[in-house]
């Protein structure tokens, strides 16, 4: 399993939008990704849990990622969180 | 003439006709069903179908918000959890599929609405926005809303779901006035993004009988006038040309130098308070950050914020601002903040008490931690840091010193970072501006905080609303302890600014300038007028 925390950047946080655009780019991948925040955790794909974390701007949140292409999937999704200032 | 009041929350001034939105929204019937095998089959239908909607919806935008609106619905309906909700609830209710999408989305979207972020409360509206679709292909009902206008209209309605919105034709949507709505909704971004003015909240004196009647409205003022006289009329015309040459002016400052009439230099930079906000500082085209407040990472957590989340936001902010100036203010908070984890005790006078760079030389740990992350960020742009609240010499020396043993560390560990990150300070106490030249001899630079000098110089609190004629910034003393820290910085070789609200004032930016002053940091809103302002203001 690869892991990385990464402070959430967005102006209004993880929301409908960036949540999405995680969700999309996480499903990519082979690997179950998970977003962990105070130890609360939701799949990617679970849209609704995801924004239930009620991740805002500021808030640290870890990265879990799980299965046969975890190390290019956590590289790729950190890249893309990074660029698109999520 | 009718006056409706509410909350304008996107400016601009507006005339036209009245047009009222209406809604394609079907009542749902709640049946109780034996087959329920054949309702999870329509159900799965309506899904299919709903998606294919979204996907060529999303098509059609070509890309931009709301394609990805379109998409982050569709991946709402796909939702694993969602999915299974309403599948149970037909089976465990045996109720029709209509039914079970109801009672499952408001559940959804009651899970928003009862969260603290004010914009994630918004998005029950995105969930509300999915069930409707979903119900709506369910009954059999198309798509199409009734009343799209052709030509330029003001739009009204109670409210407008974030689909509705991004499928109004921009063109013909002179400004939104709604009954209820929020500062966070689709229809506000939207109306922001597309400069029309937007009013929220007007209530029920925004009735229907008033479609298709003339009406001005002004969004900064969040009126709106129903058949307005000529007066009106002619008031508001003028407040338009003027807002518009204003605005023509501004955008006509972007790209242009931050250089006086005289020809000096001017460093005109944007204060921001988390990575967010560098967003603002390009839009408003700022040459760099003056003032990276990094309260935000320890007030926001619970917890002190890790070396590793801290250099994630600098490094981040340095990254985006492409090799232009990023000047990080450490850590300045006291126990007037919210940061009940760090222990402070309770203070008579926390202005006066723990607080900048006190507290940083008393925490060594806290402060480490945070150079640590600054230095390591360093490599990422062009860093500068600058410590609040200096009143005395030592406690420069004391903190460049902190400095030297974490470049050290991190030399030893064979960590990358920029050996020559200048060091500045803030002149926020007026015992800073008075040793300036002692000071200058250790700094690298200096910022004069106005708000705190001009606070501590008159002894006057700055956030009690009683005592607002007796802050002065403009205040003689205020402006000697400005001159005397300019001066003493020129004569030792370093450079000058100023930071704070006065900066942004631009009837004092030719003073400041004529005093010396070599960089301004202002909200990043404030950029362009101040640049304005220093074009054409005079340095000698």
């Amino acid at each position: 399993m690869e892991e990385f925390l990464y402070t959430v950047c967005g102006a209004y946080g993880l929301h409908a939008r960036p949540a999405g655009q995680l969700a999309r780019k996480a499903a990519q991948y082979k690997s179950c990704v998970t977003v962990e925040k105070d130890g609360r955790g939701a799949q990617t794909s679970q849209l609704f849990a995801l924004m239930g974390l009620d991740i805002k701007c500021g808030d640290s949140i870890k990265i879990k990622v799980e299965g046969s292409d975890e190390s290019s999937a956590a590289d790729g999704i950190k890249r893309f969180m990074t660029e698109h200032s999520i | 003439m009718i006056v409706l009041n509410g909350t304008g929350v996107s400016s601009g001034i507006a005339y036209g006709k009245i047009r009222f939105f209406r809604h394609s929204k079907c009542a749902v019937e709640k049946i109780s069903v034996s087959d329920t095998d054949r309702e999870i089959k329509r159900w799965r239908e309506a899904a299919n179908d709903a998606s294919a909607q979204l996907l060529e919806m999303a098509q059609r935008q070509e890309g931009g918000d709301a394609a990805d609106l379109f998409e982050t619905h569709r991946l709402m309906l796909r939702d694993p959890d969602f999915v299974e909700a309403i599948e149970k609830e037909i089976v465990e209710s045996s109720v029709n599929a209509e039914a079970a999408v109801e009672v499952v989305g408001k559940r959804f979207s009651q899970m928003f609405s009862s969260m603290e972020n004010d914009y994630m409360r918004e998005r029950s509206a995105d969930v509300d926005d999915v069930s409707n679709r979903l119900i709506n292909i369910l009954s059999g009902s198309s798509e199409q809303e009734s009343g799209v206008p052709t030509s330029p209209v003001i739009i009204a309605a109670d409210d407008l779901s974030p689909s509705e919105t991004v499928l109004l034709d921009r063109s013909t949507i002179l400004g939104f006035i709604l009954i209820n709505g929020s500062k966070n909704s689709h229809t506000a971004i939207l109306a922001r993004n597309l400069g029309i003015p937007a009013i929220i909240g007007i209530g029920d004196k925004l009735a229907s009988e008033l479609d298709g009647r003339y009406a001005v409205m002004d969004g900064s003022e969040g009126m709106a006038v129903i058949d307005p006289d000529e007066r009106m009329m002619r008031e508001l015309e003028k407040k338009r040309q003027h807002e518009n040459a204003q605005k023509r002016r501004m955008d006509a400052l972007r790209g242009k130098p931050d250089v006086t009439e005289d020809g000096k230099n001017i460093k005109v930079y944007a204060n921001i308070a988390s990575p967010a906000d560098v967003k603002y500082v390009l839009e408003n085209d700022a040459a760099g950050i003056g003032l990276f407040r990094s309260e935000f990472l320890f007030l926001e957590s619970g917890s002190l914020p890790t070396e590793e989340q801290q250099f994630e936001a600098y490094s981040s902010v340095l990254k985006k601002m492409e090799g232009r100036e990023v000047i990080i203010r450490t850590l300045d908070i006291g126990a007037d903040k919210n940061a009940e984890y760090l222990g402070l005790e309770r203070e008579h006078n926390p202005e006066l008490g723990m607080r900048g760079i006190r507290l940083c030389l008393t925490r060594p740990d806290i402060f480490k931690t945070q150079l640590r992350a600054l230095y390591k960020a360093s490599v990422f742009g062009r860093l500068l840091i600058m410590f609040p609240m200096v009143a005395g010499l030592w406690e420069l020396i004391d903190a460049k010193r902190i400095c030297r043993e974490v470049r050290e560390e991190l030399s030893e560990k064979g960590v990358a970072f920029d050996e020559h990150v200048p060091i500045g300070i803030m002149i926020e106490t007026p015992a800073a501006a008075l040793i300036a030249d002692d000071l200058a001899k250790e700094a690298d630079f200096f910022s004069v905080g106005t708000n705190d000098l001009t606070q501590y110089t008159l002894a006057a609190d700055r956030q009690g609303s009683a005592l607002e004629r007796f802050y002065d910034v403009a205040h003689p003393a205020v402006m000697k302890l400005i001159q005397e820290t300019i001066r003493a910085a020129h004569a030792n070789g370093i450079w000058a600014g100023i930071c704070g609200e006065s900066a942004a004032d631009t009837s004092l930016t030719e003073q400041f300038l004529k005093m010396g002053a070599d960089e301004f940091s202002v909200s990043p809103k404030t950029i362009l007028p101040l640049r304005g302002a220093v074009r054409s203001g005079k340095a000698y």
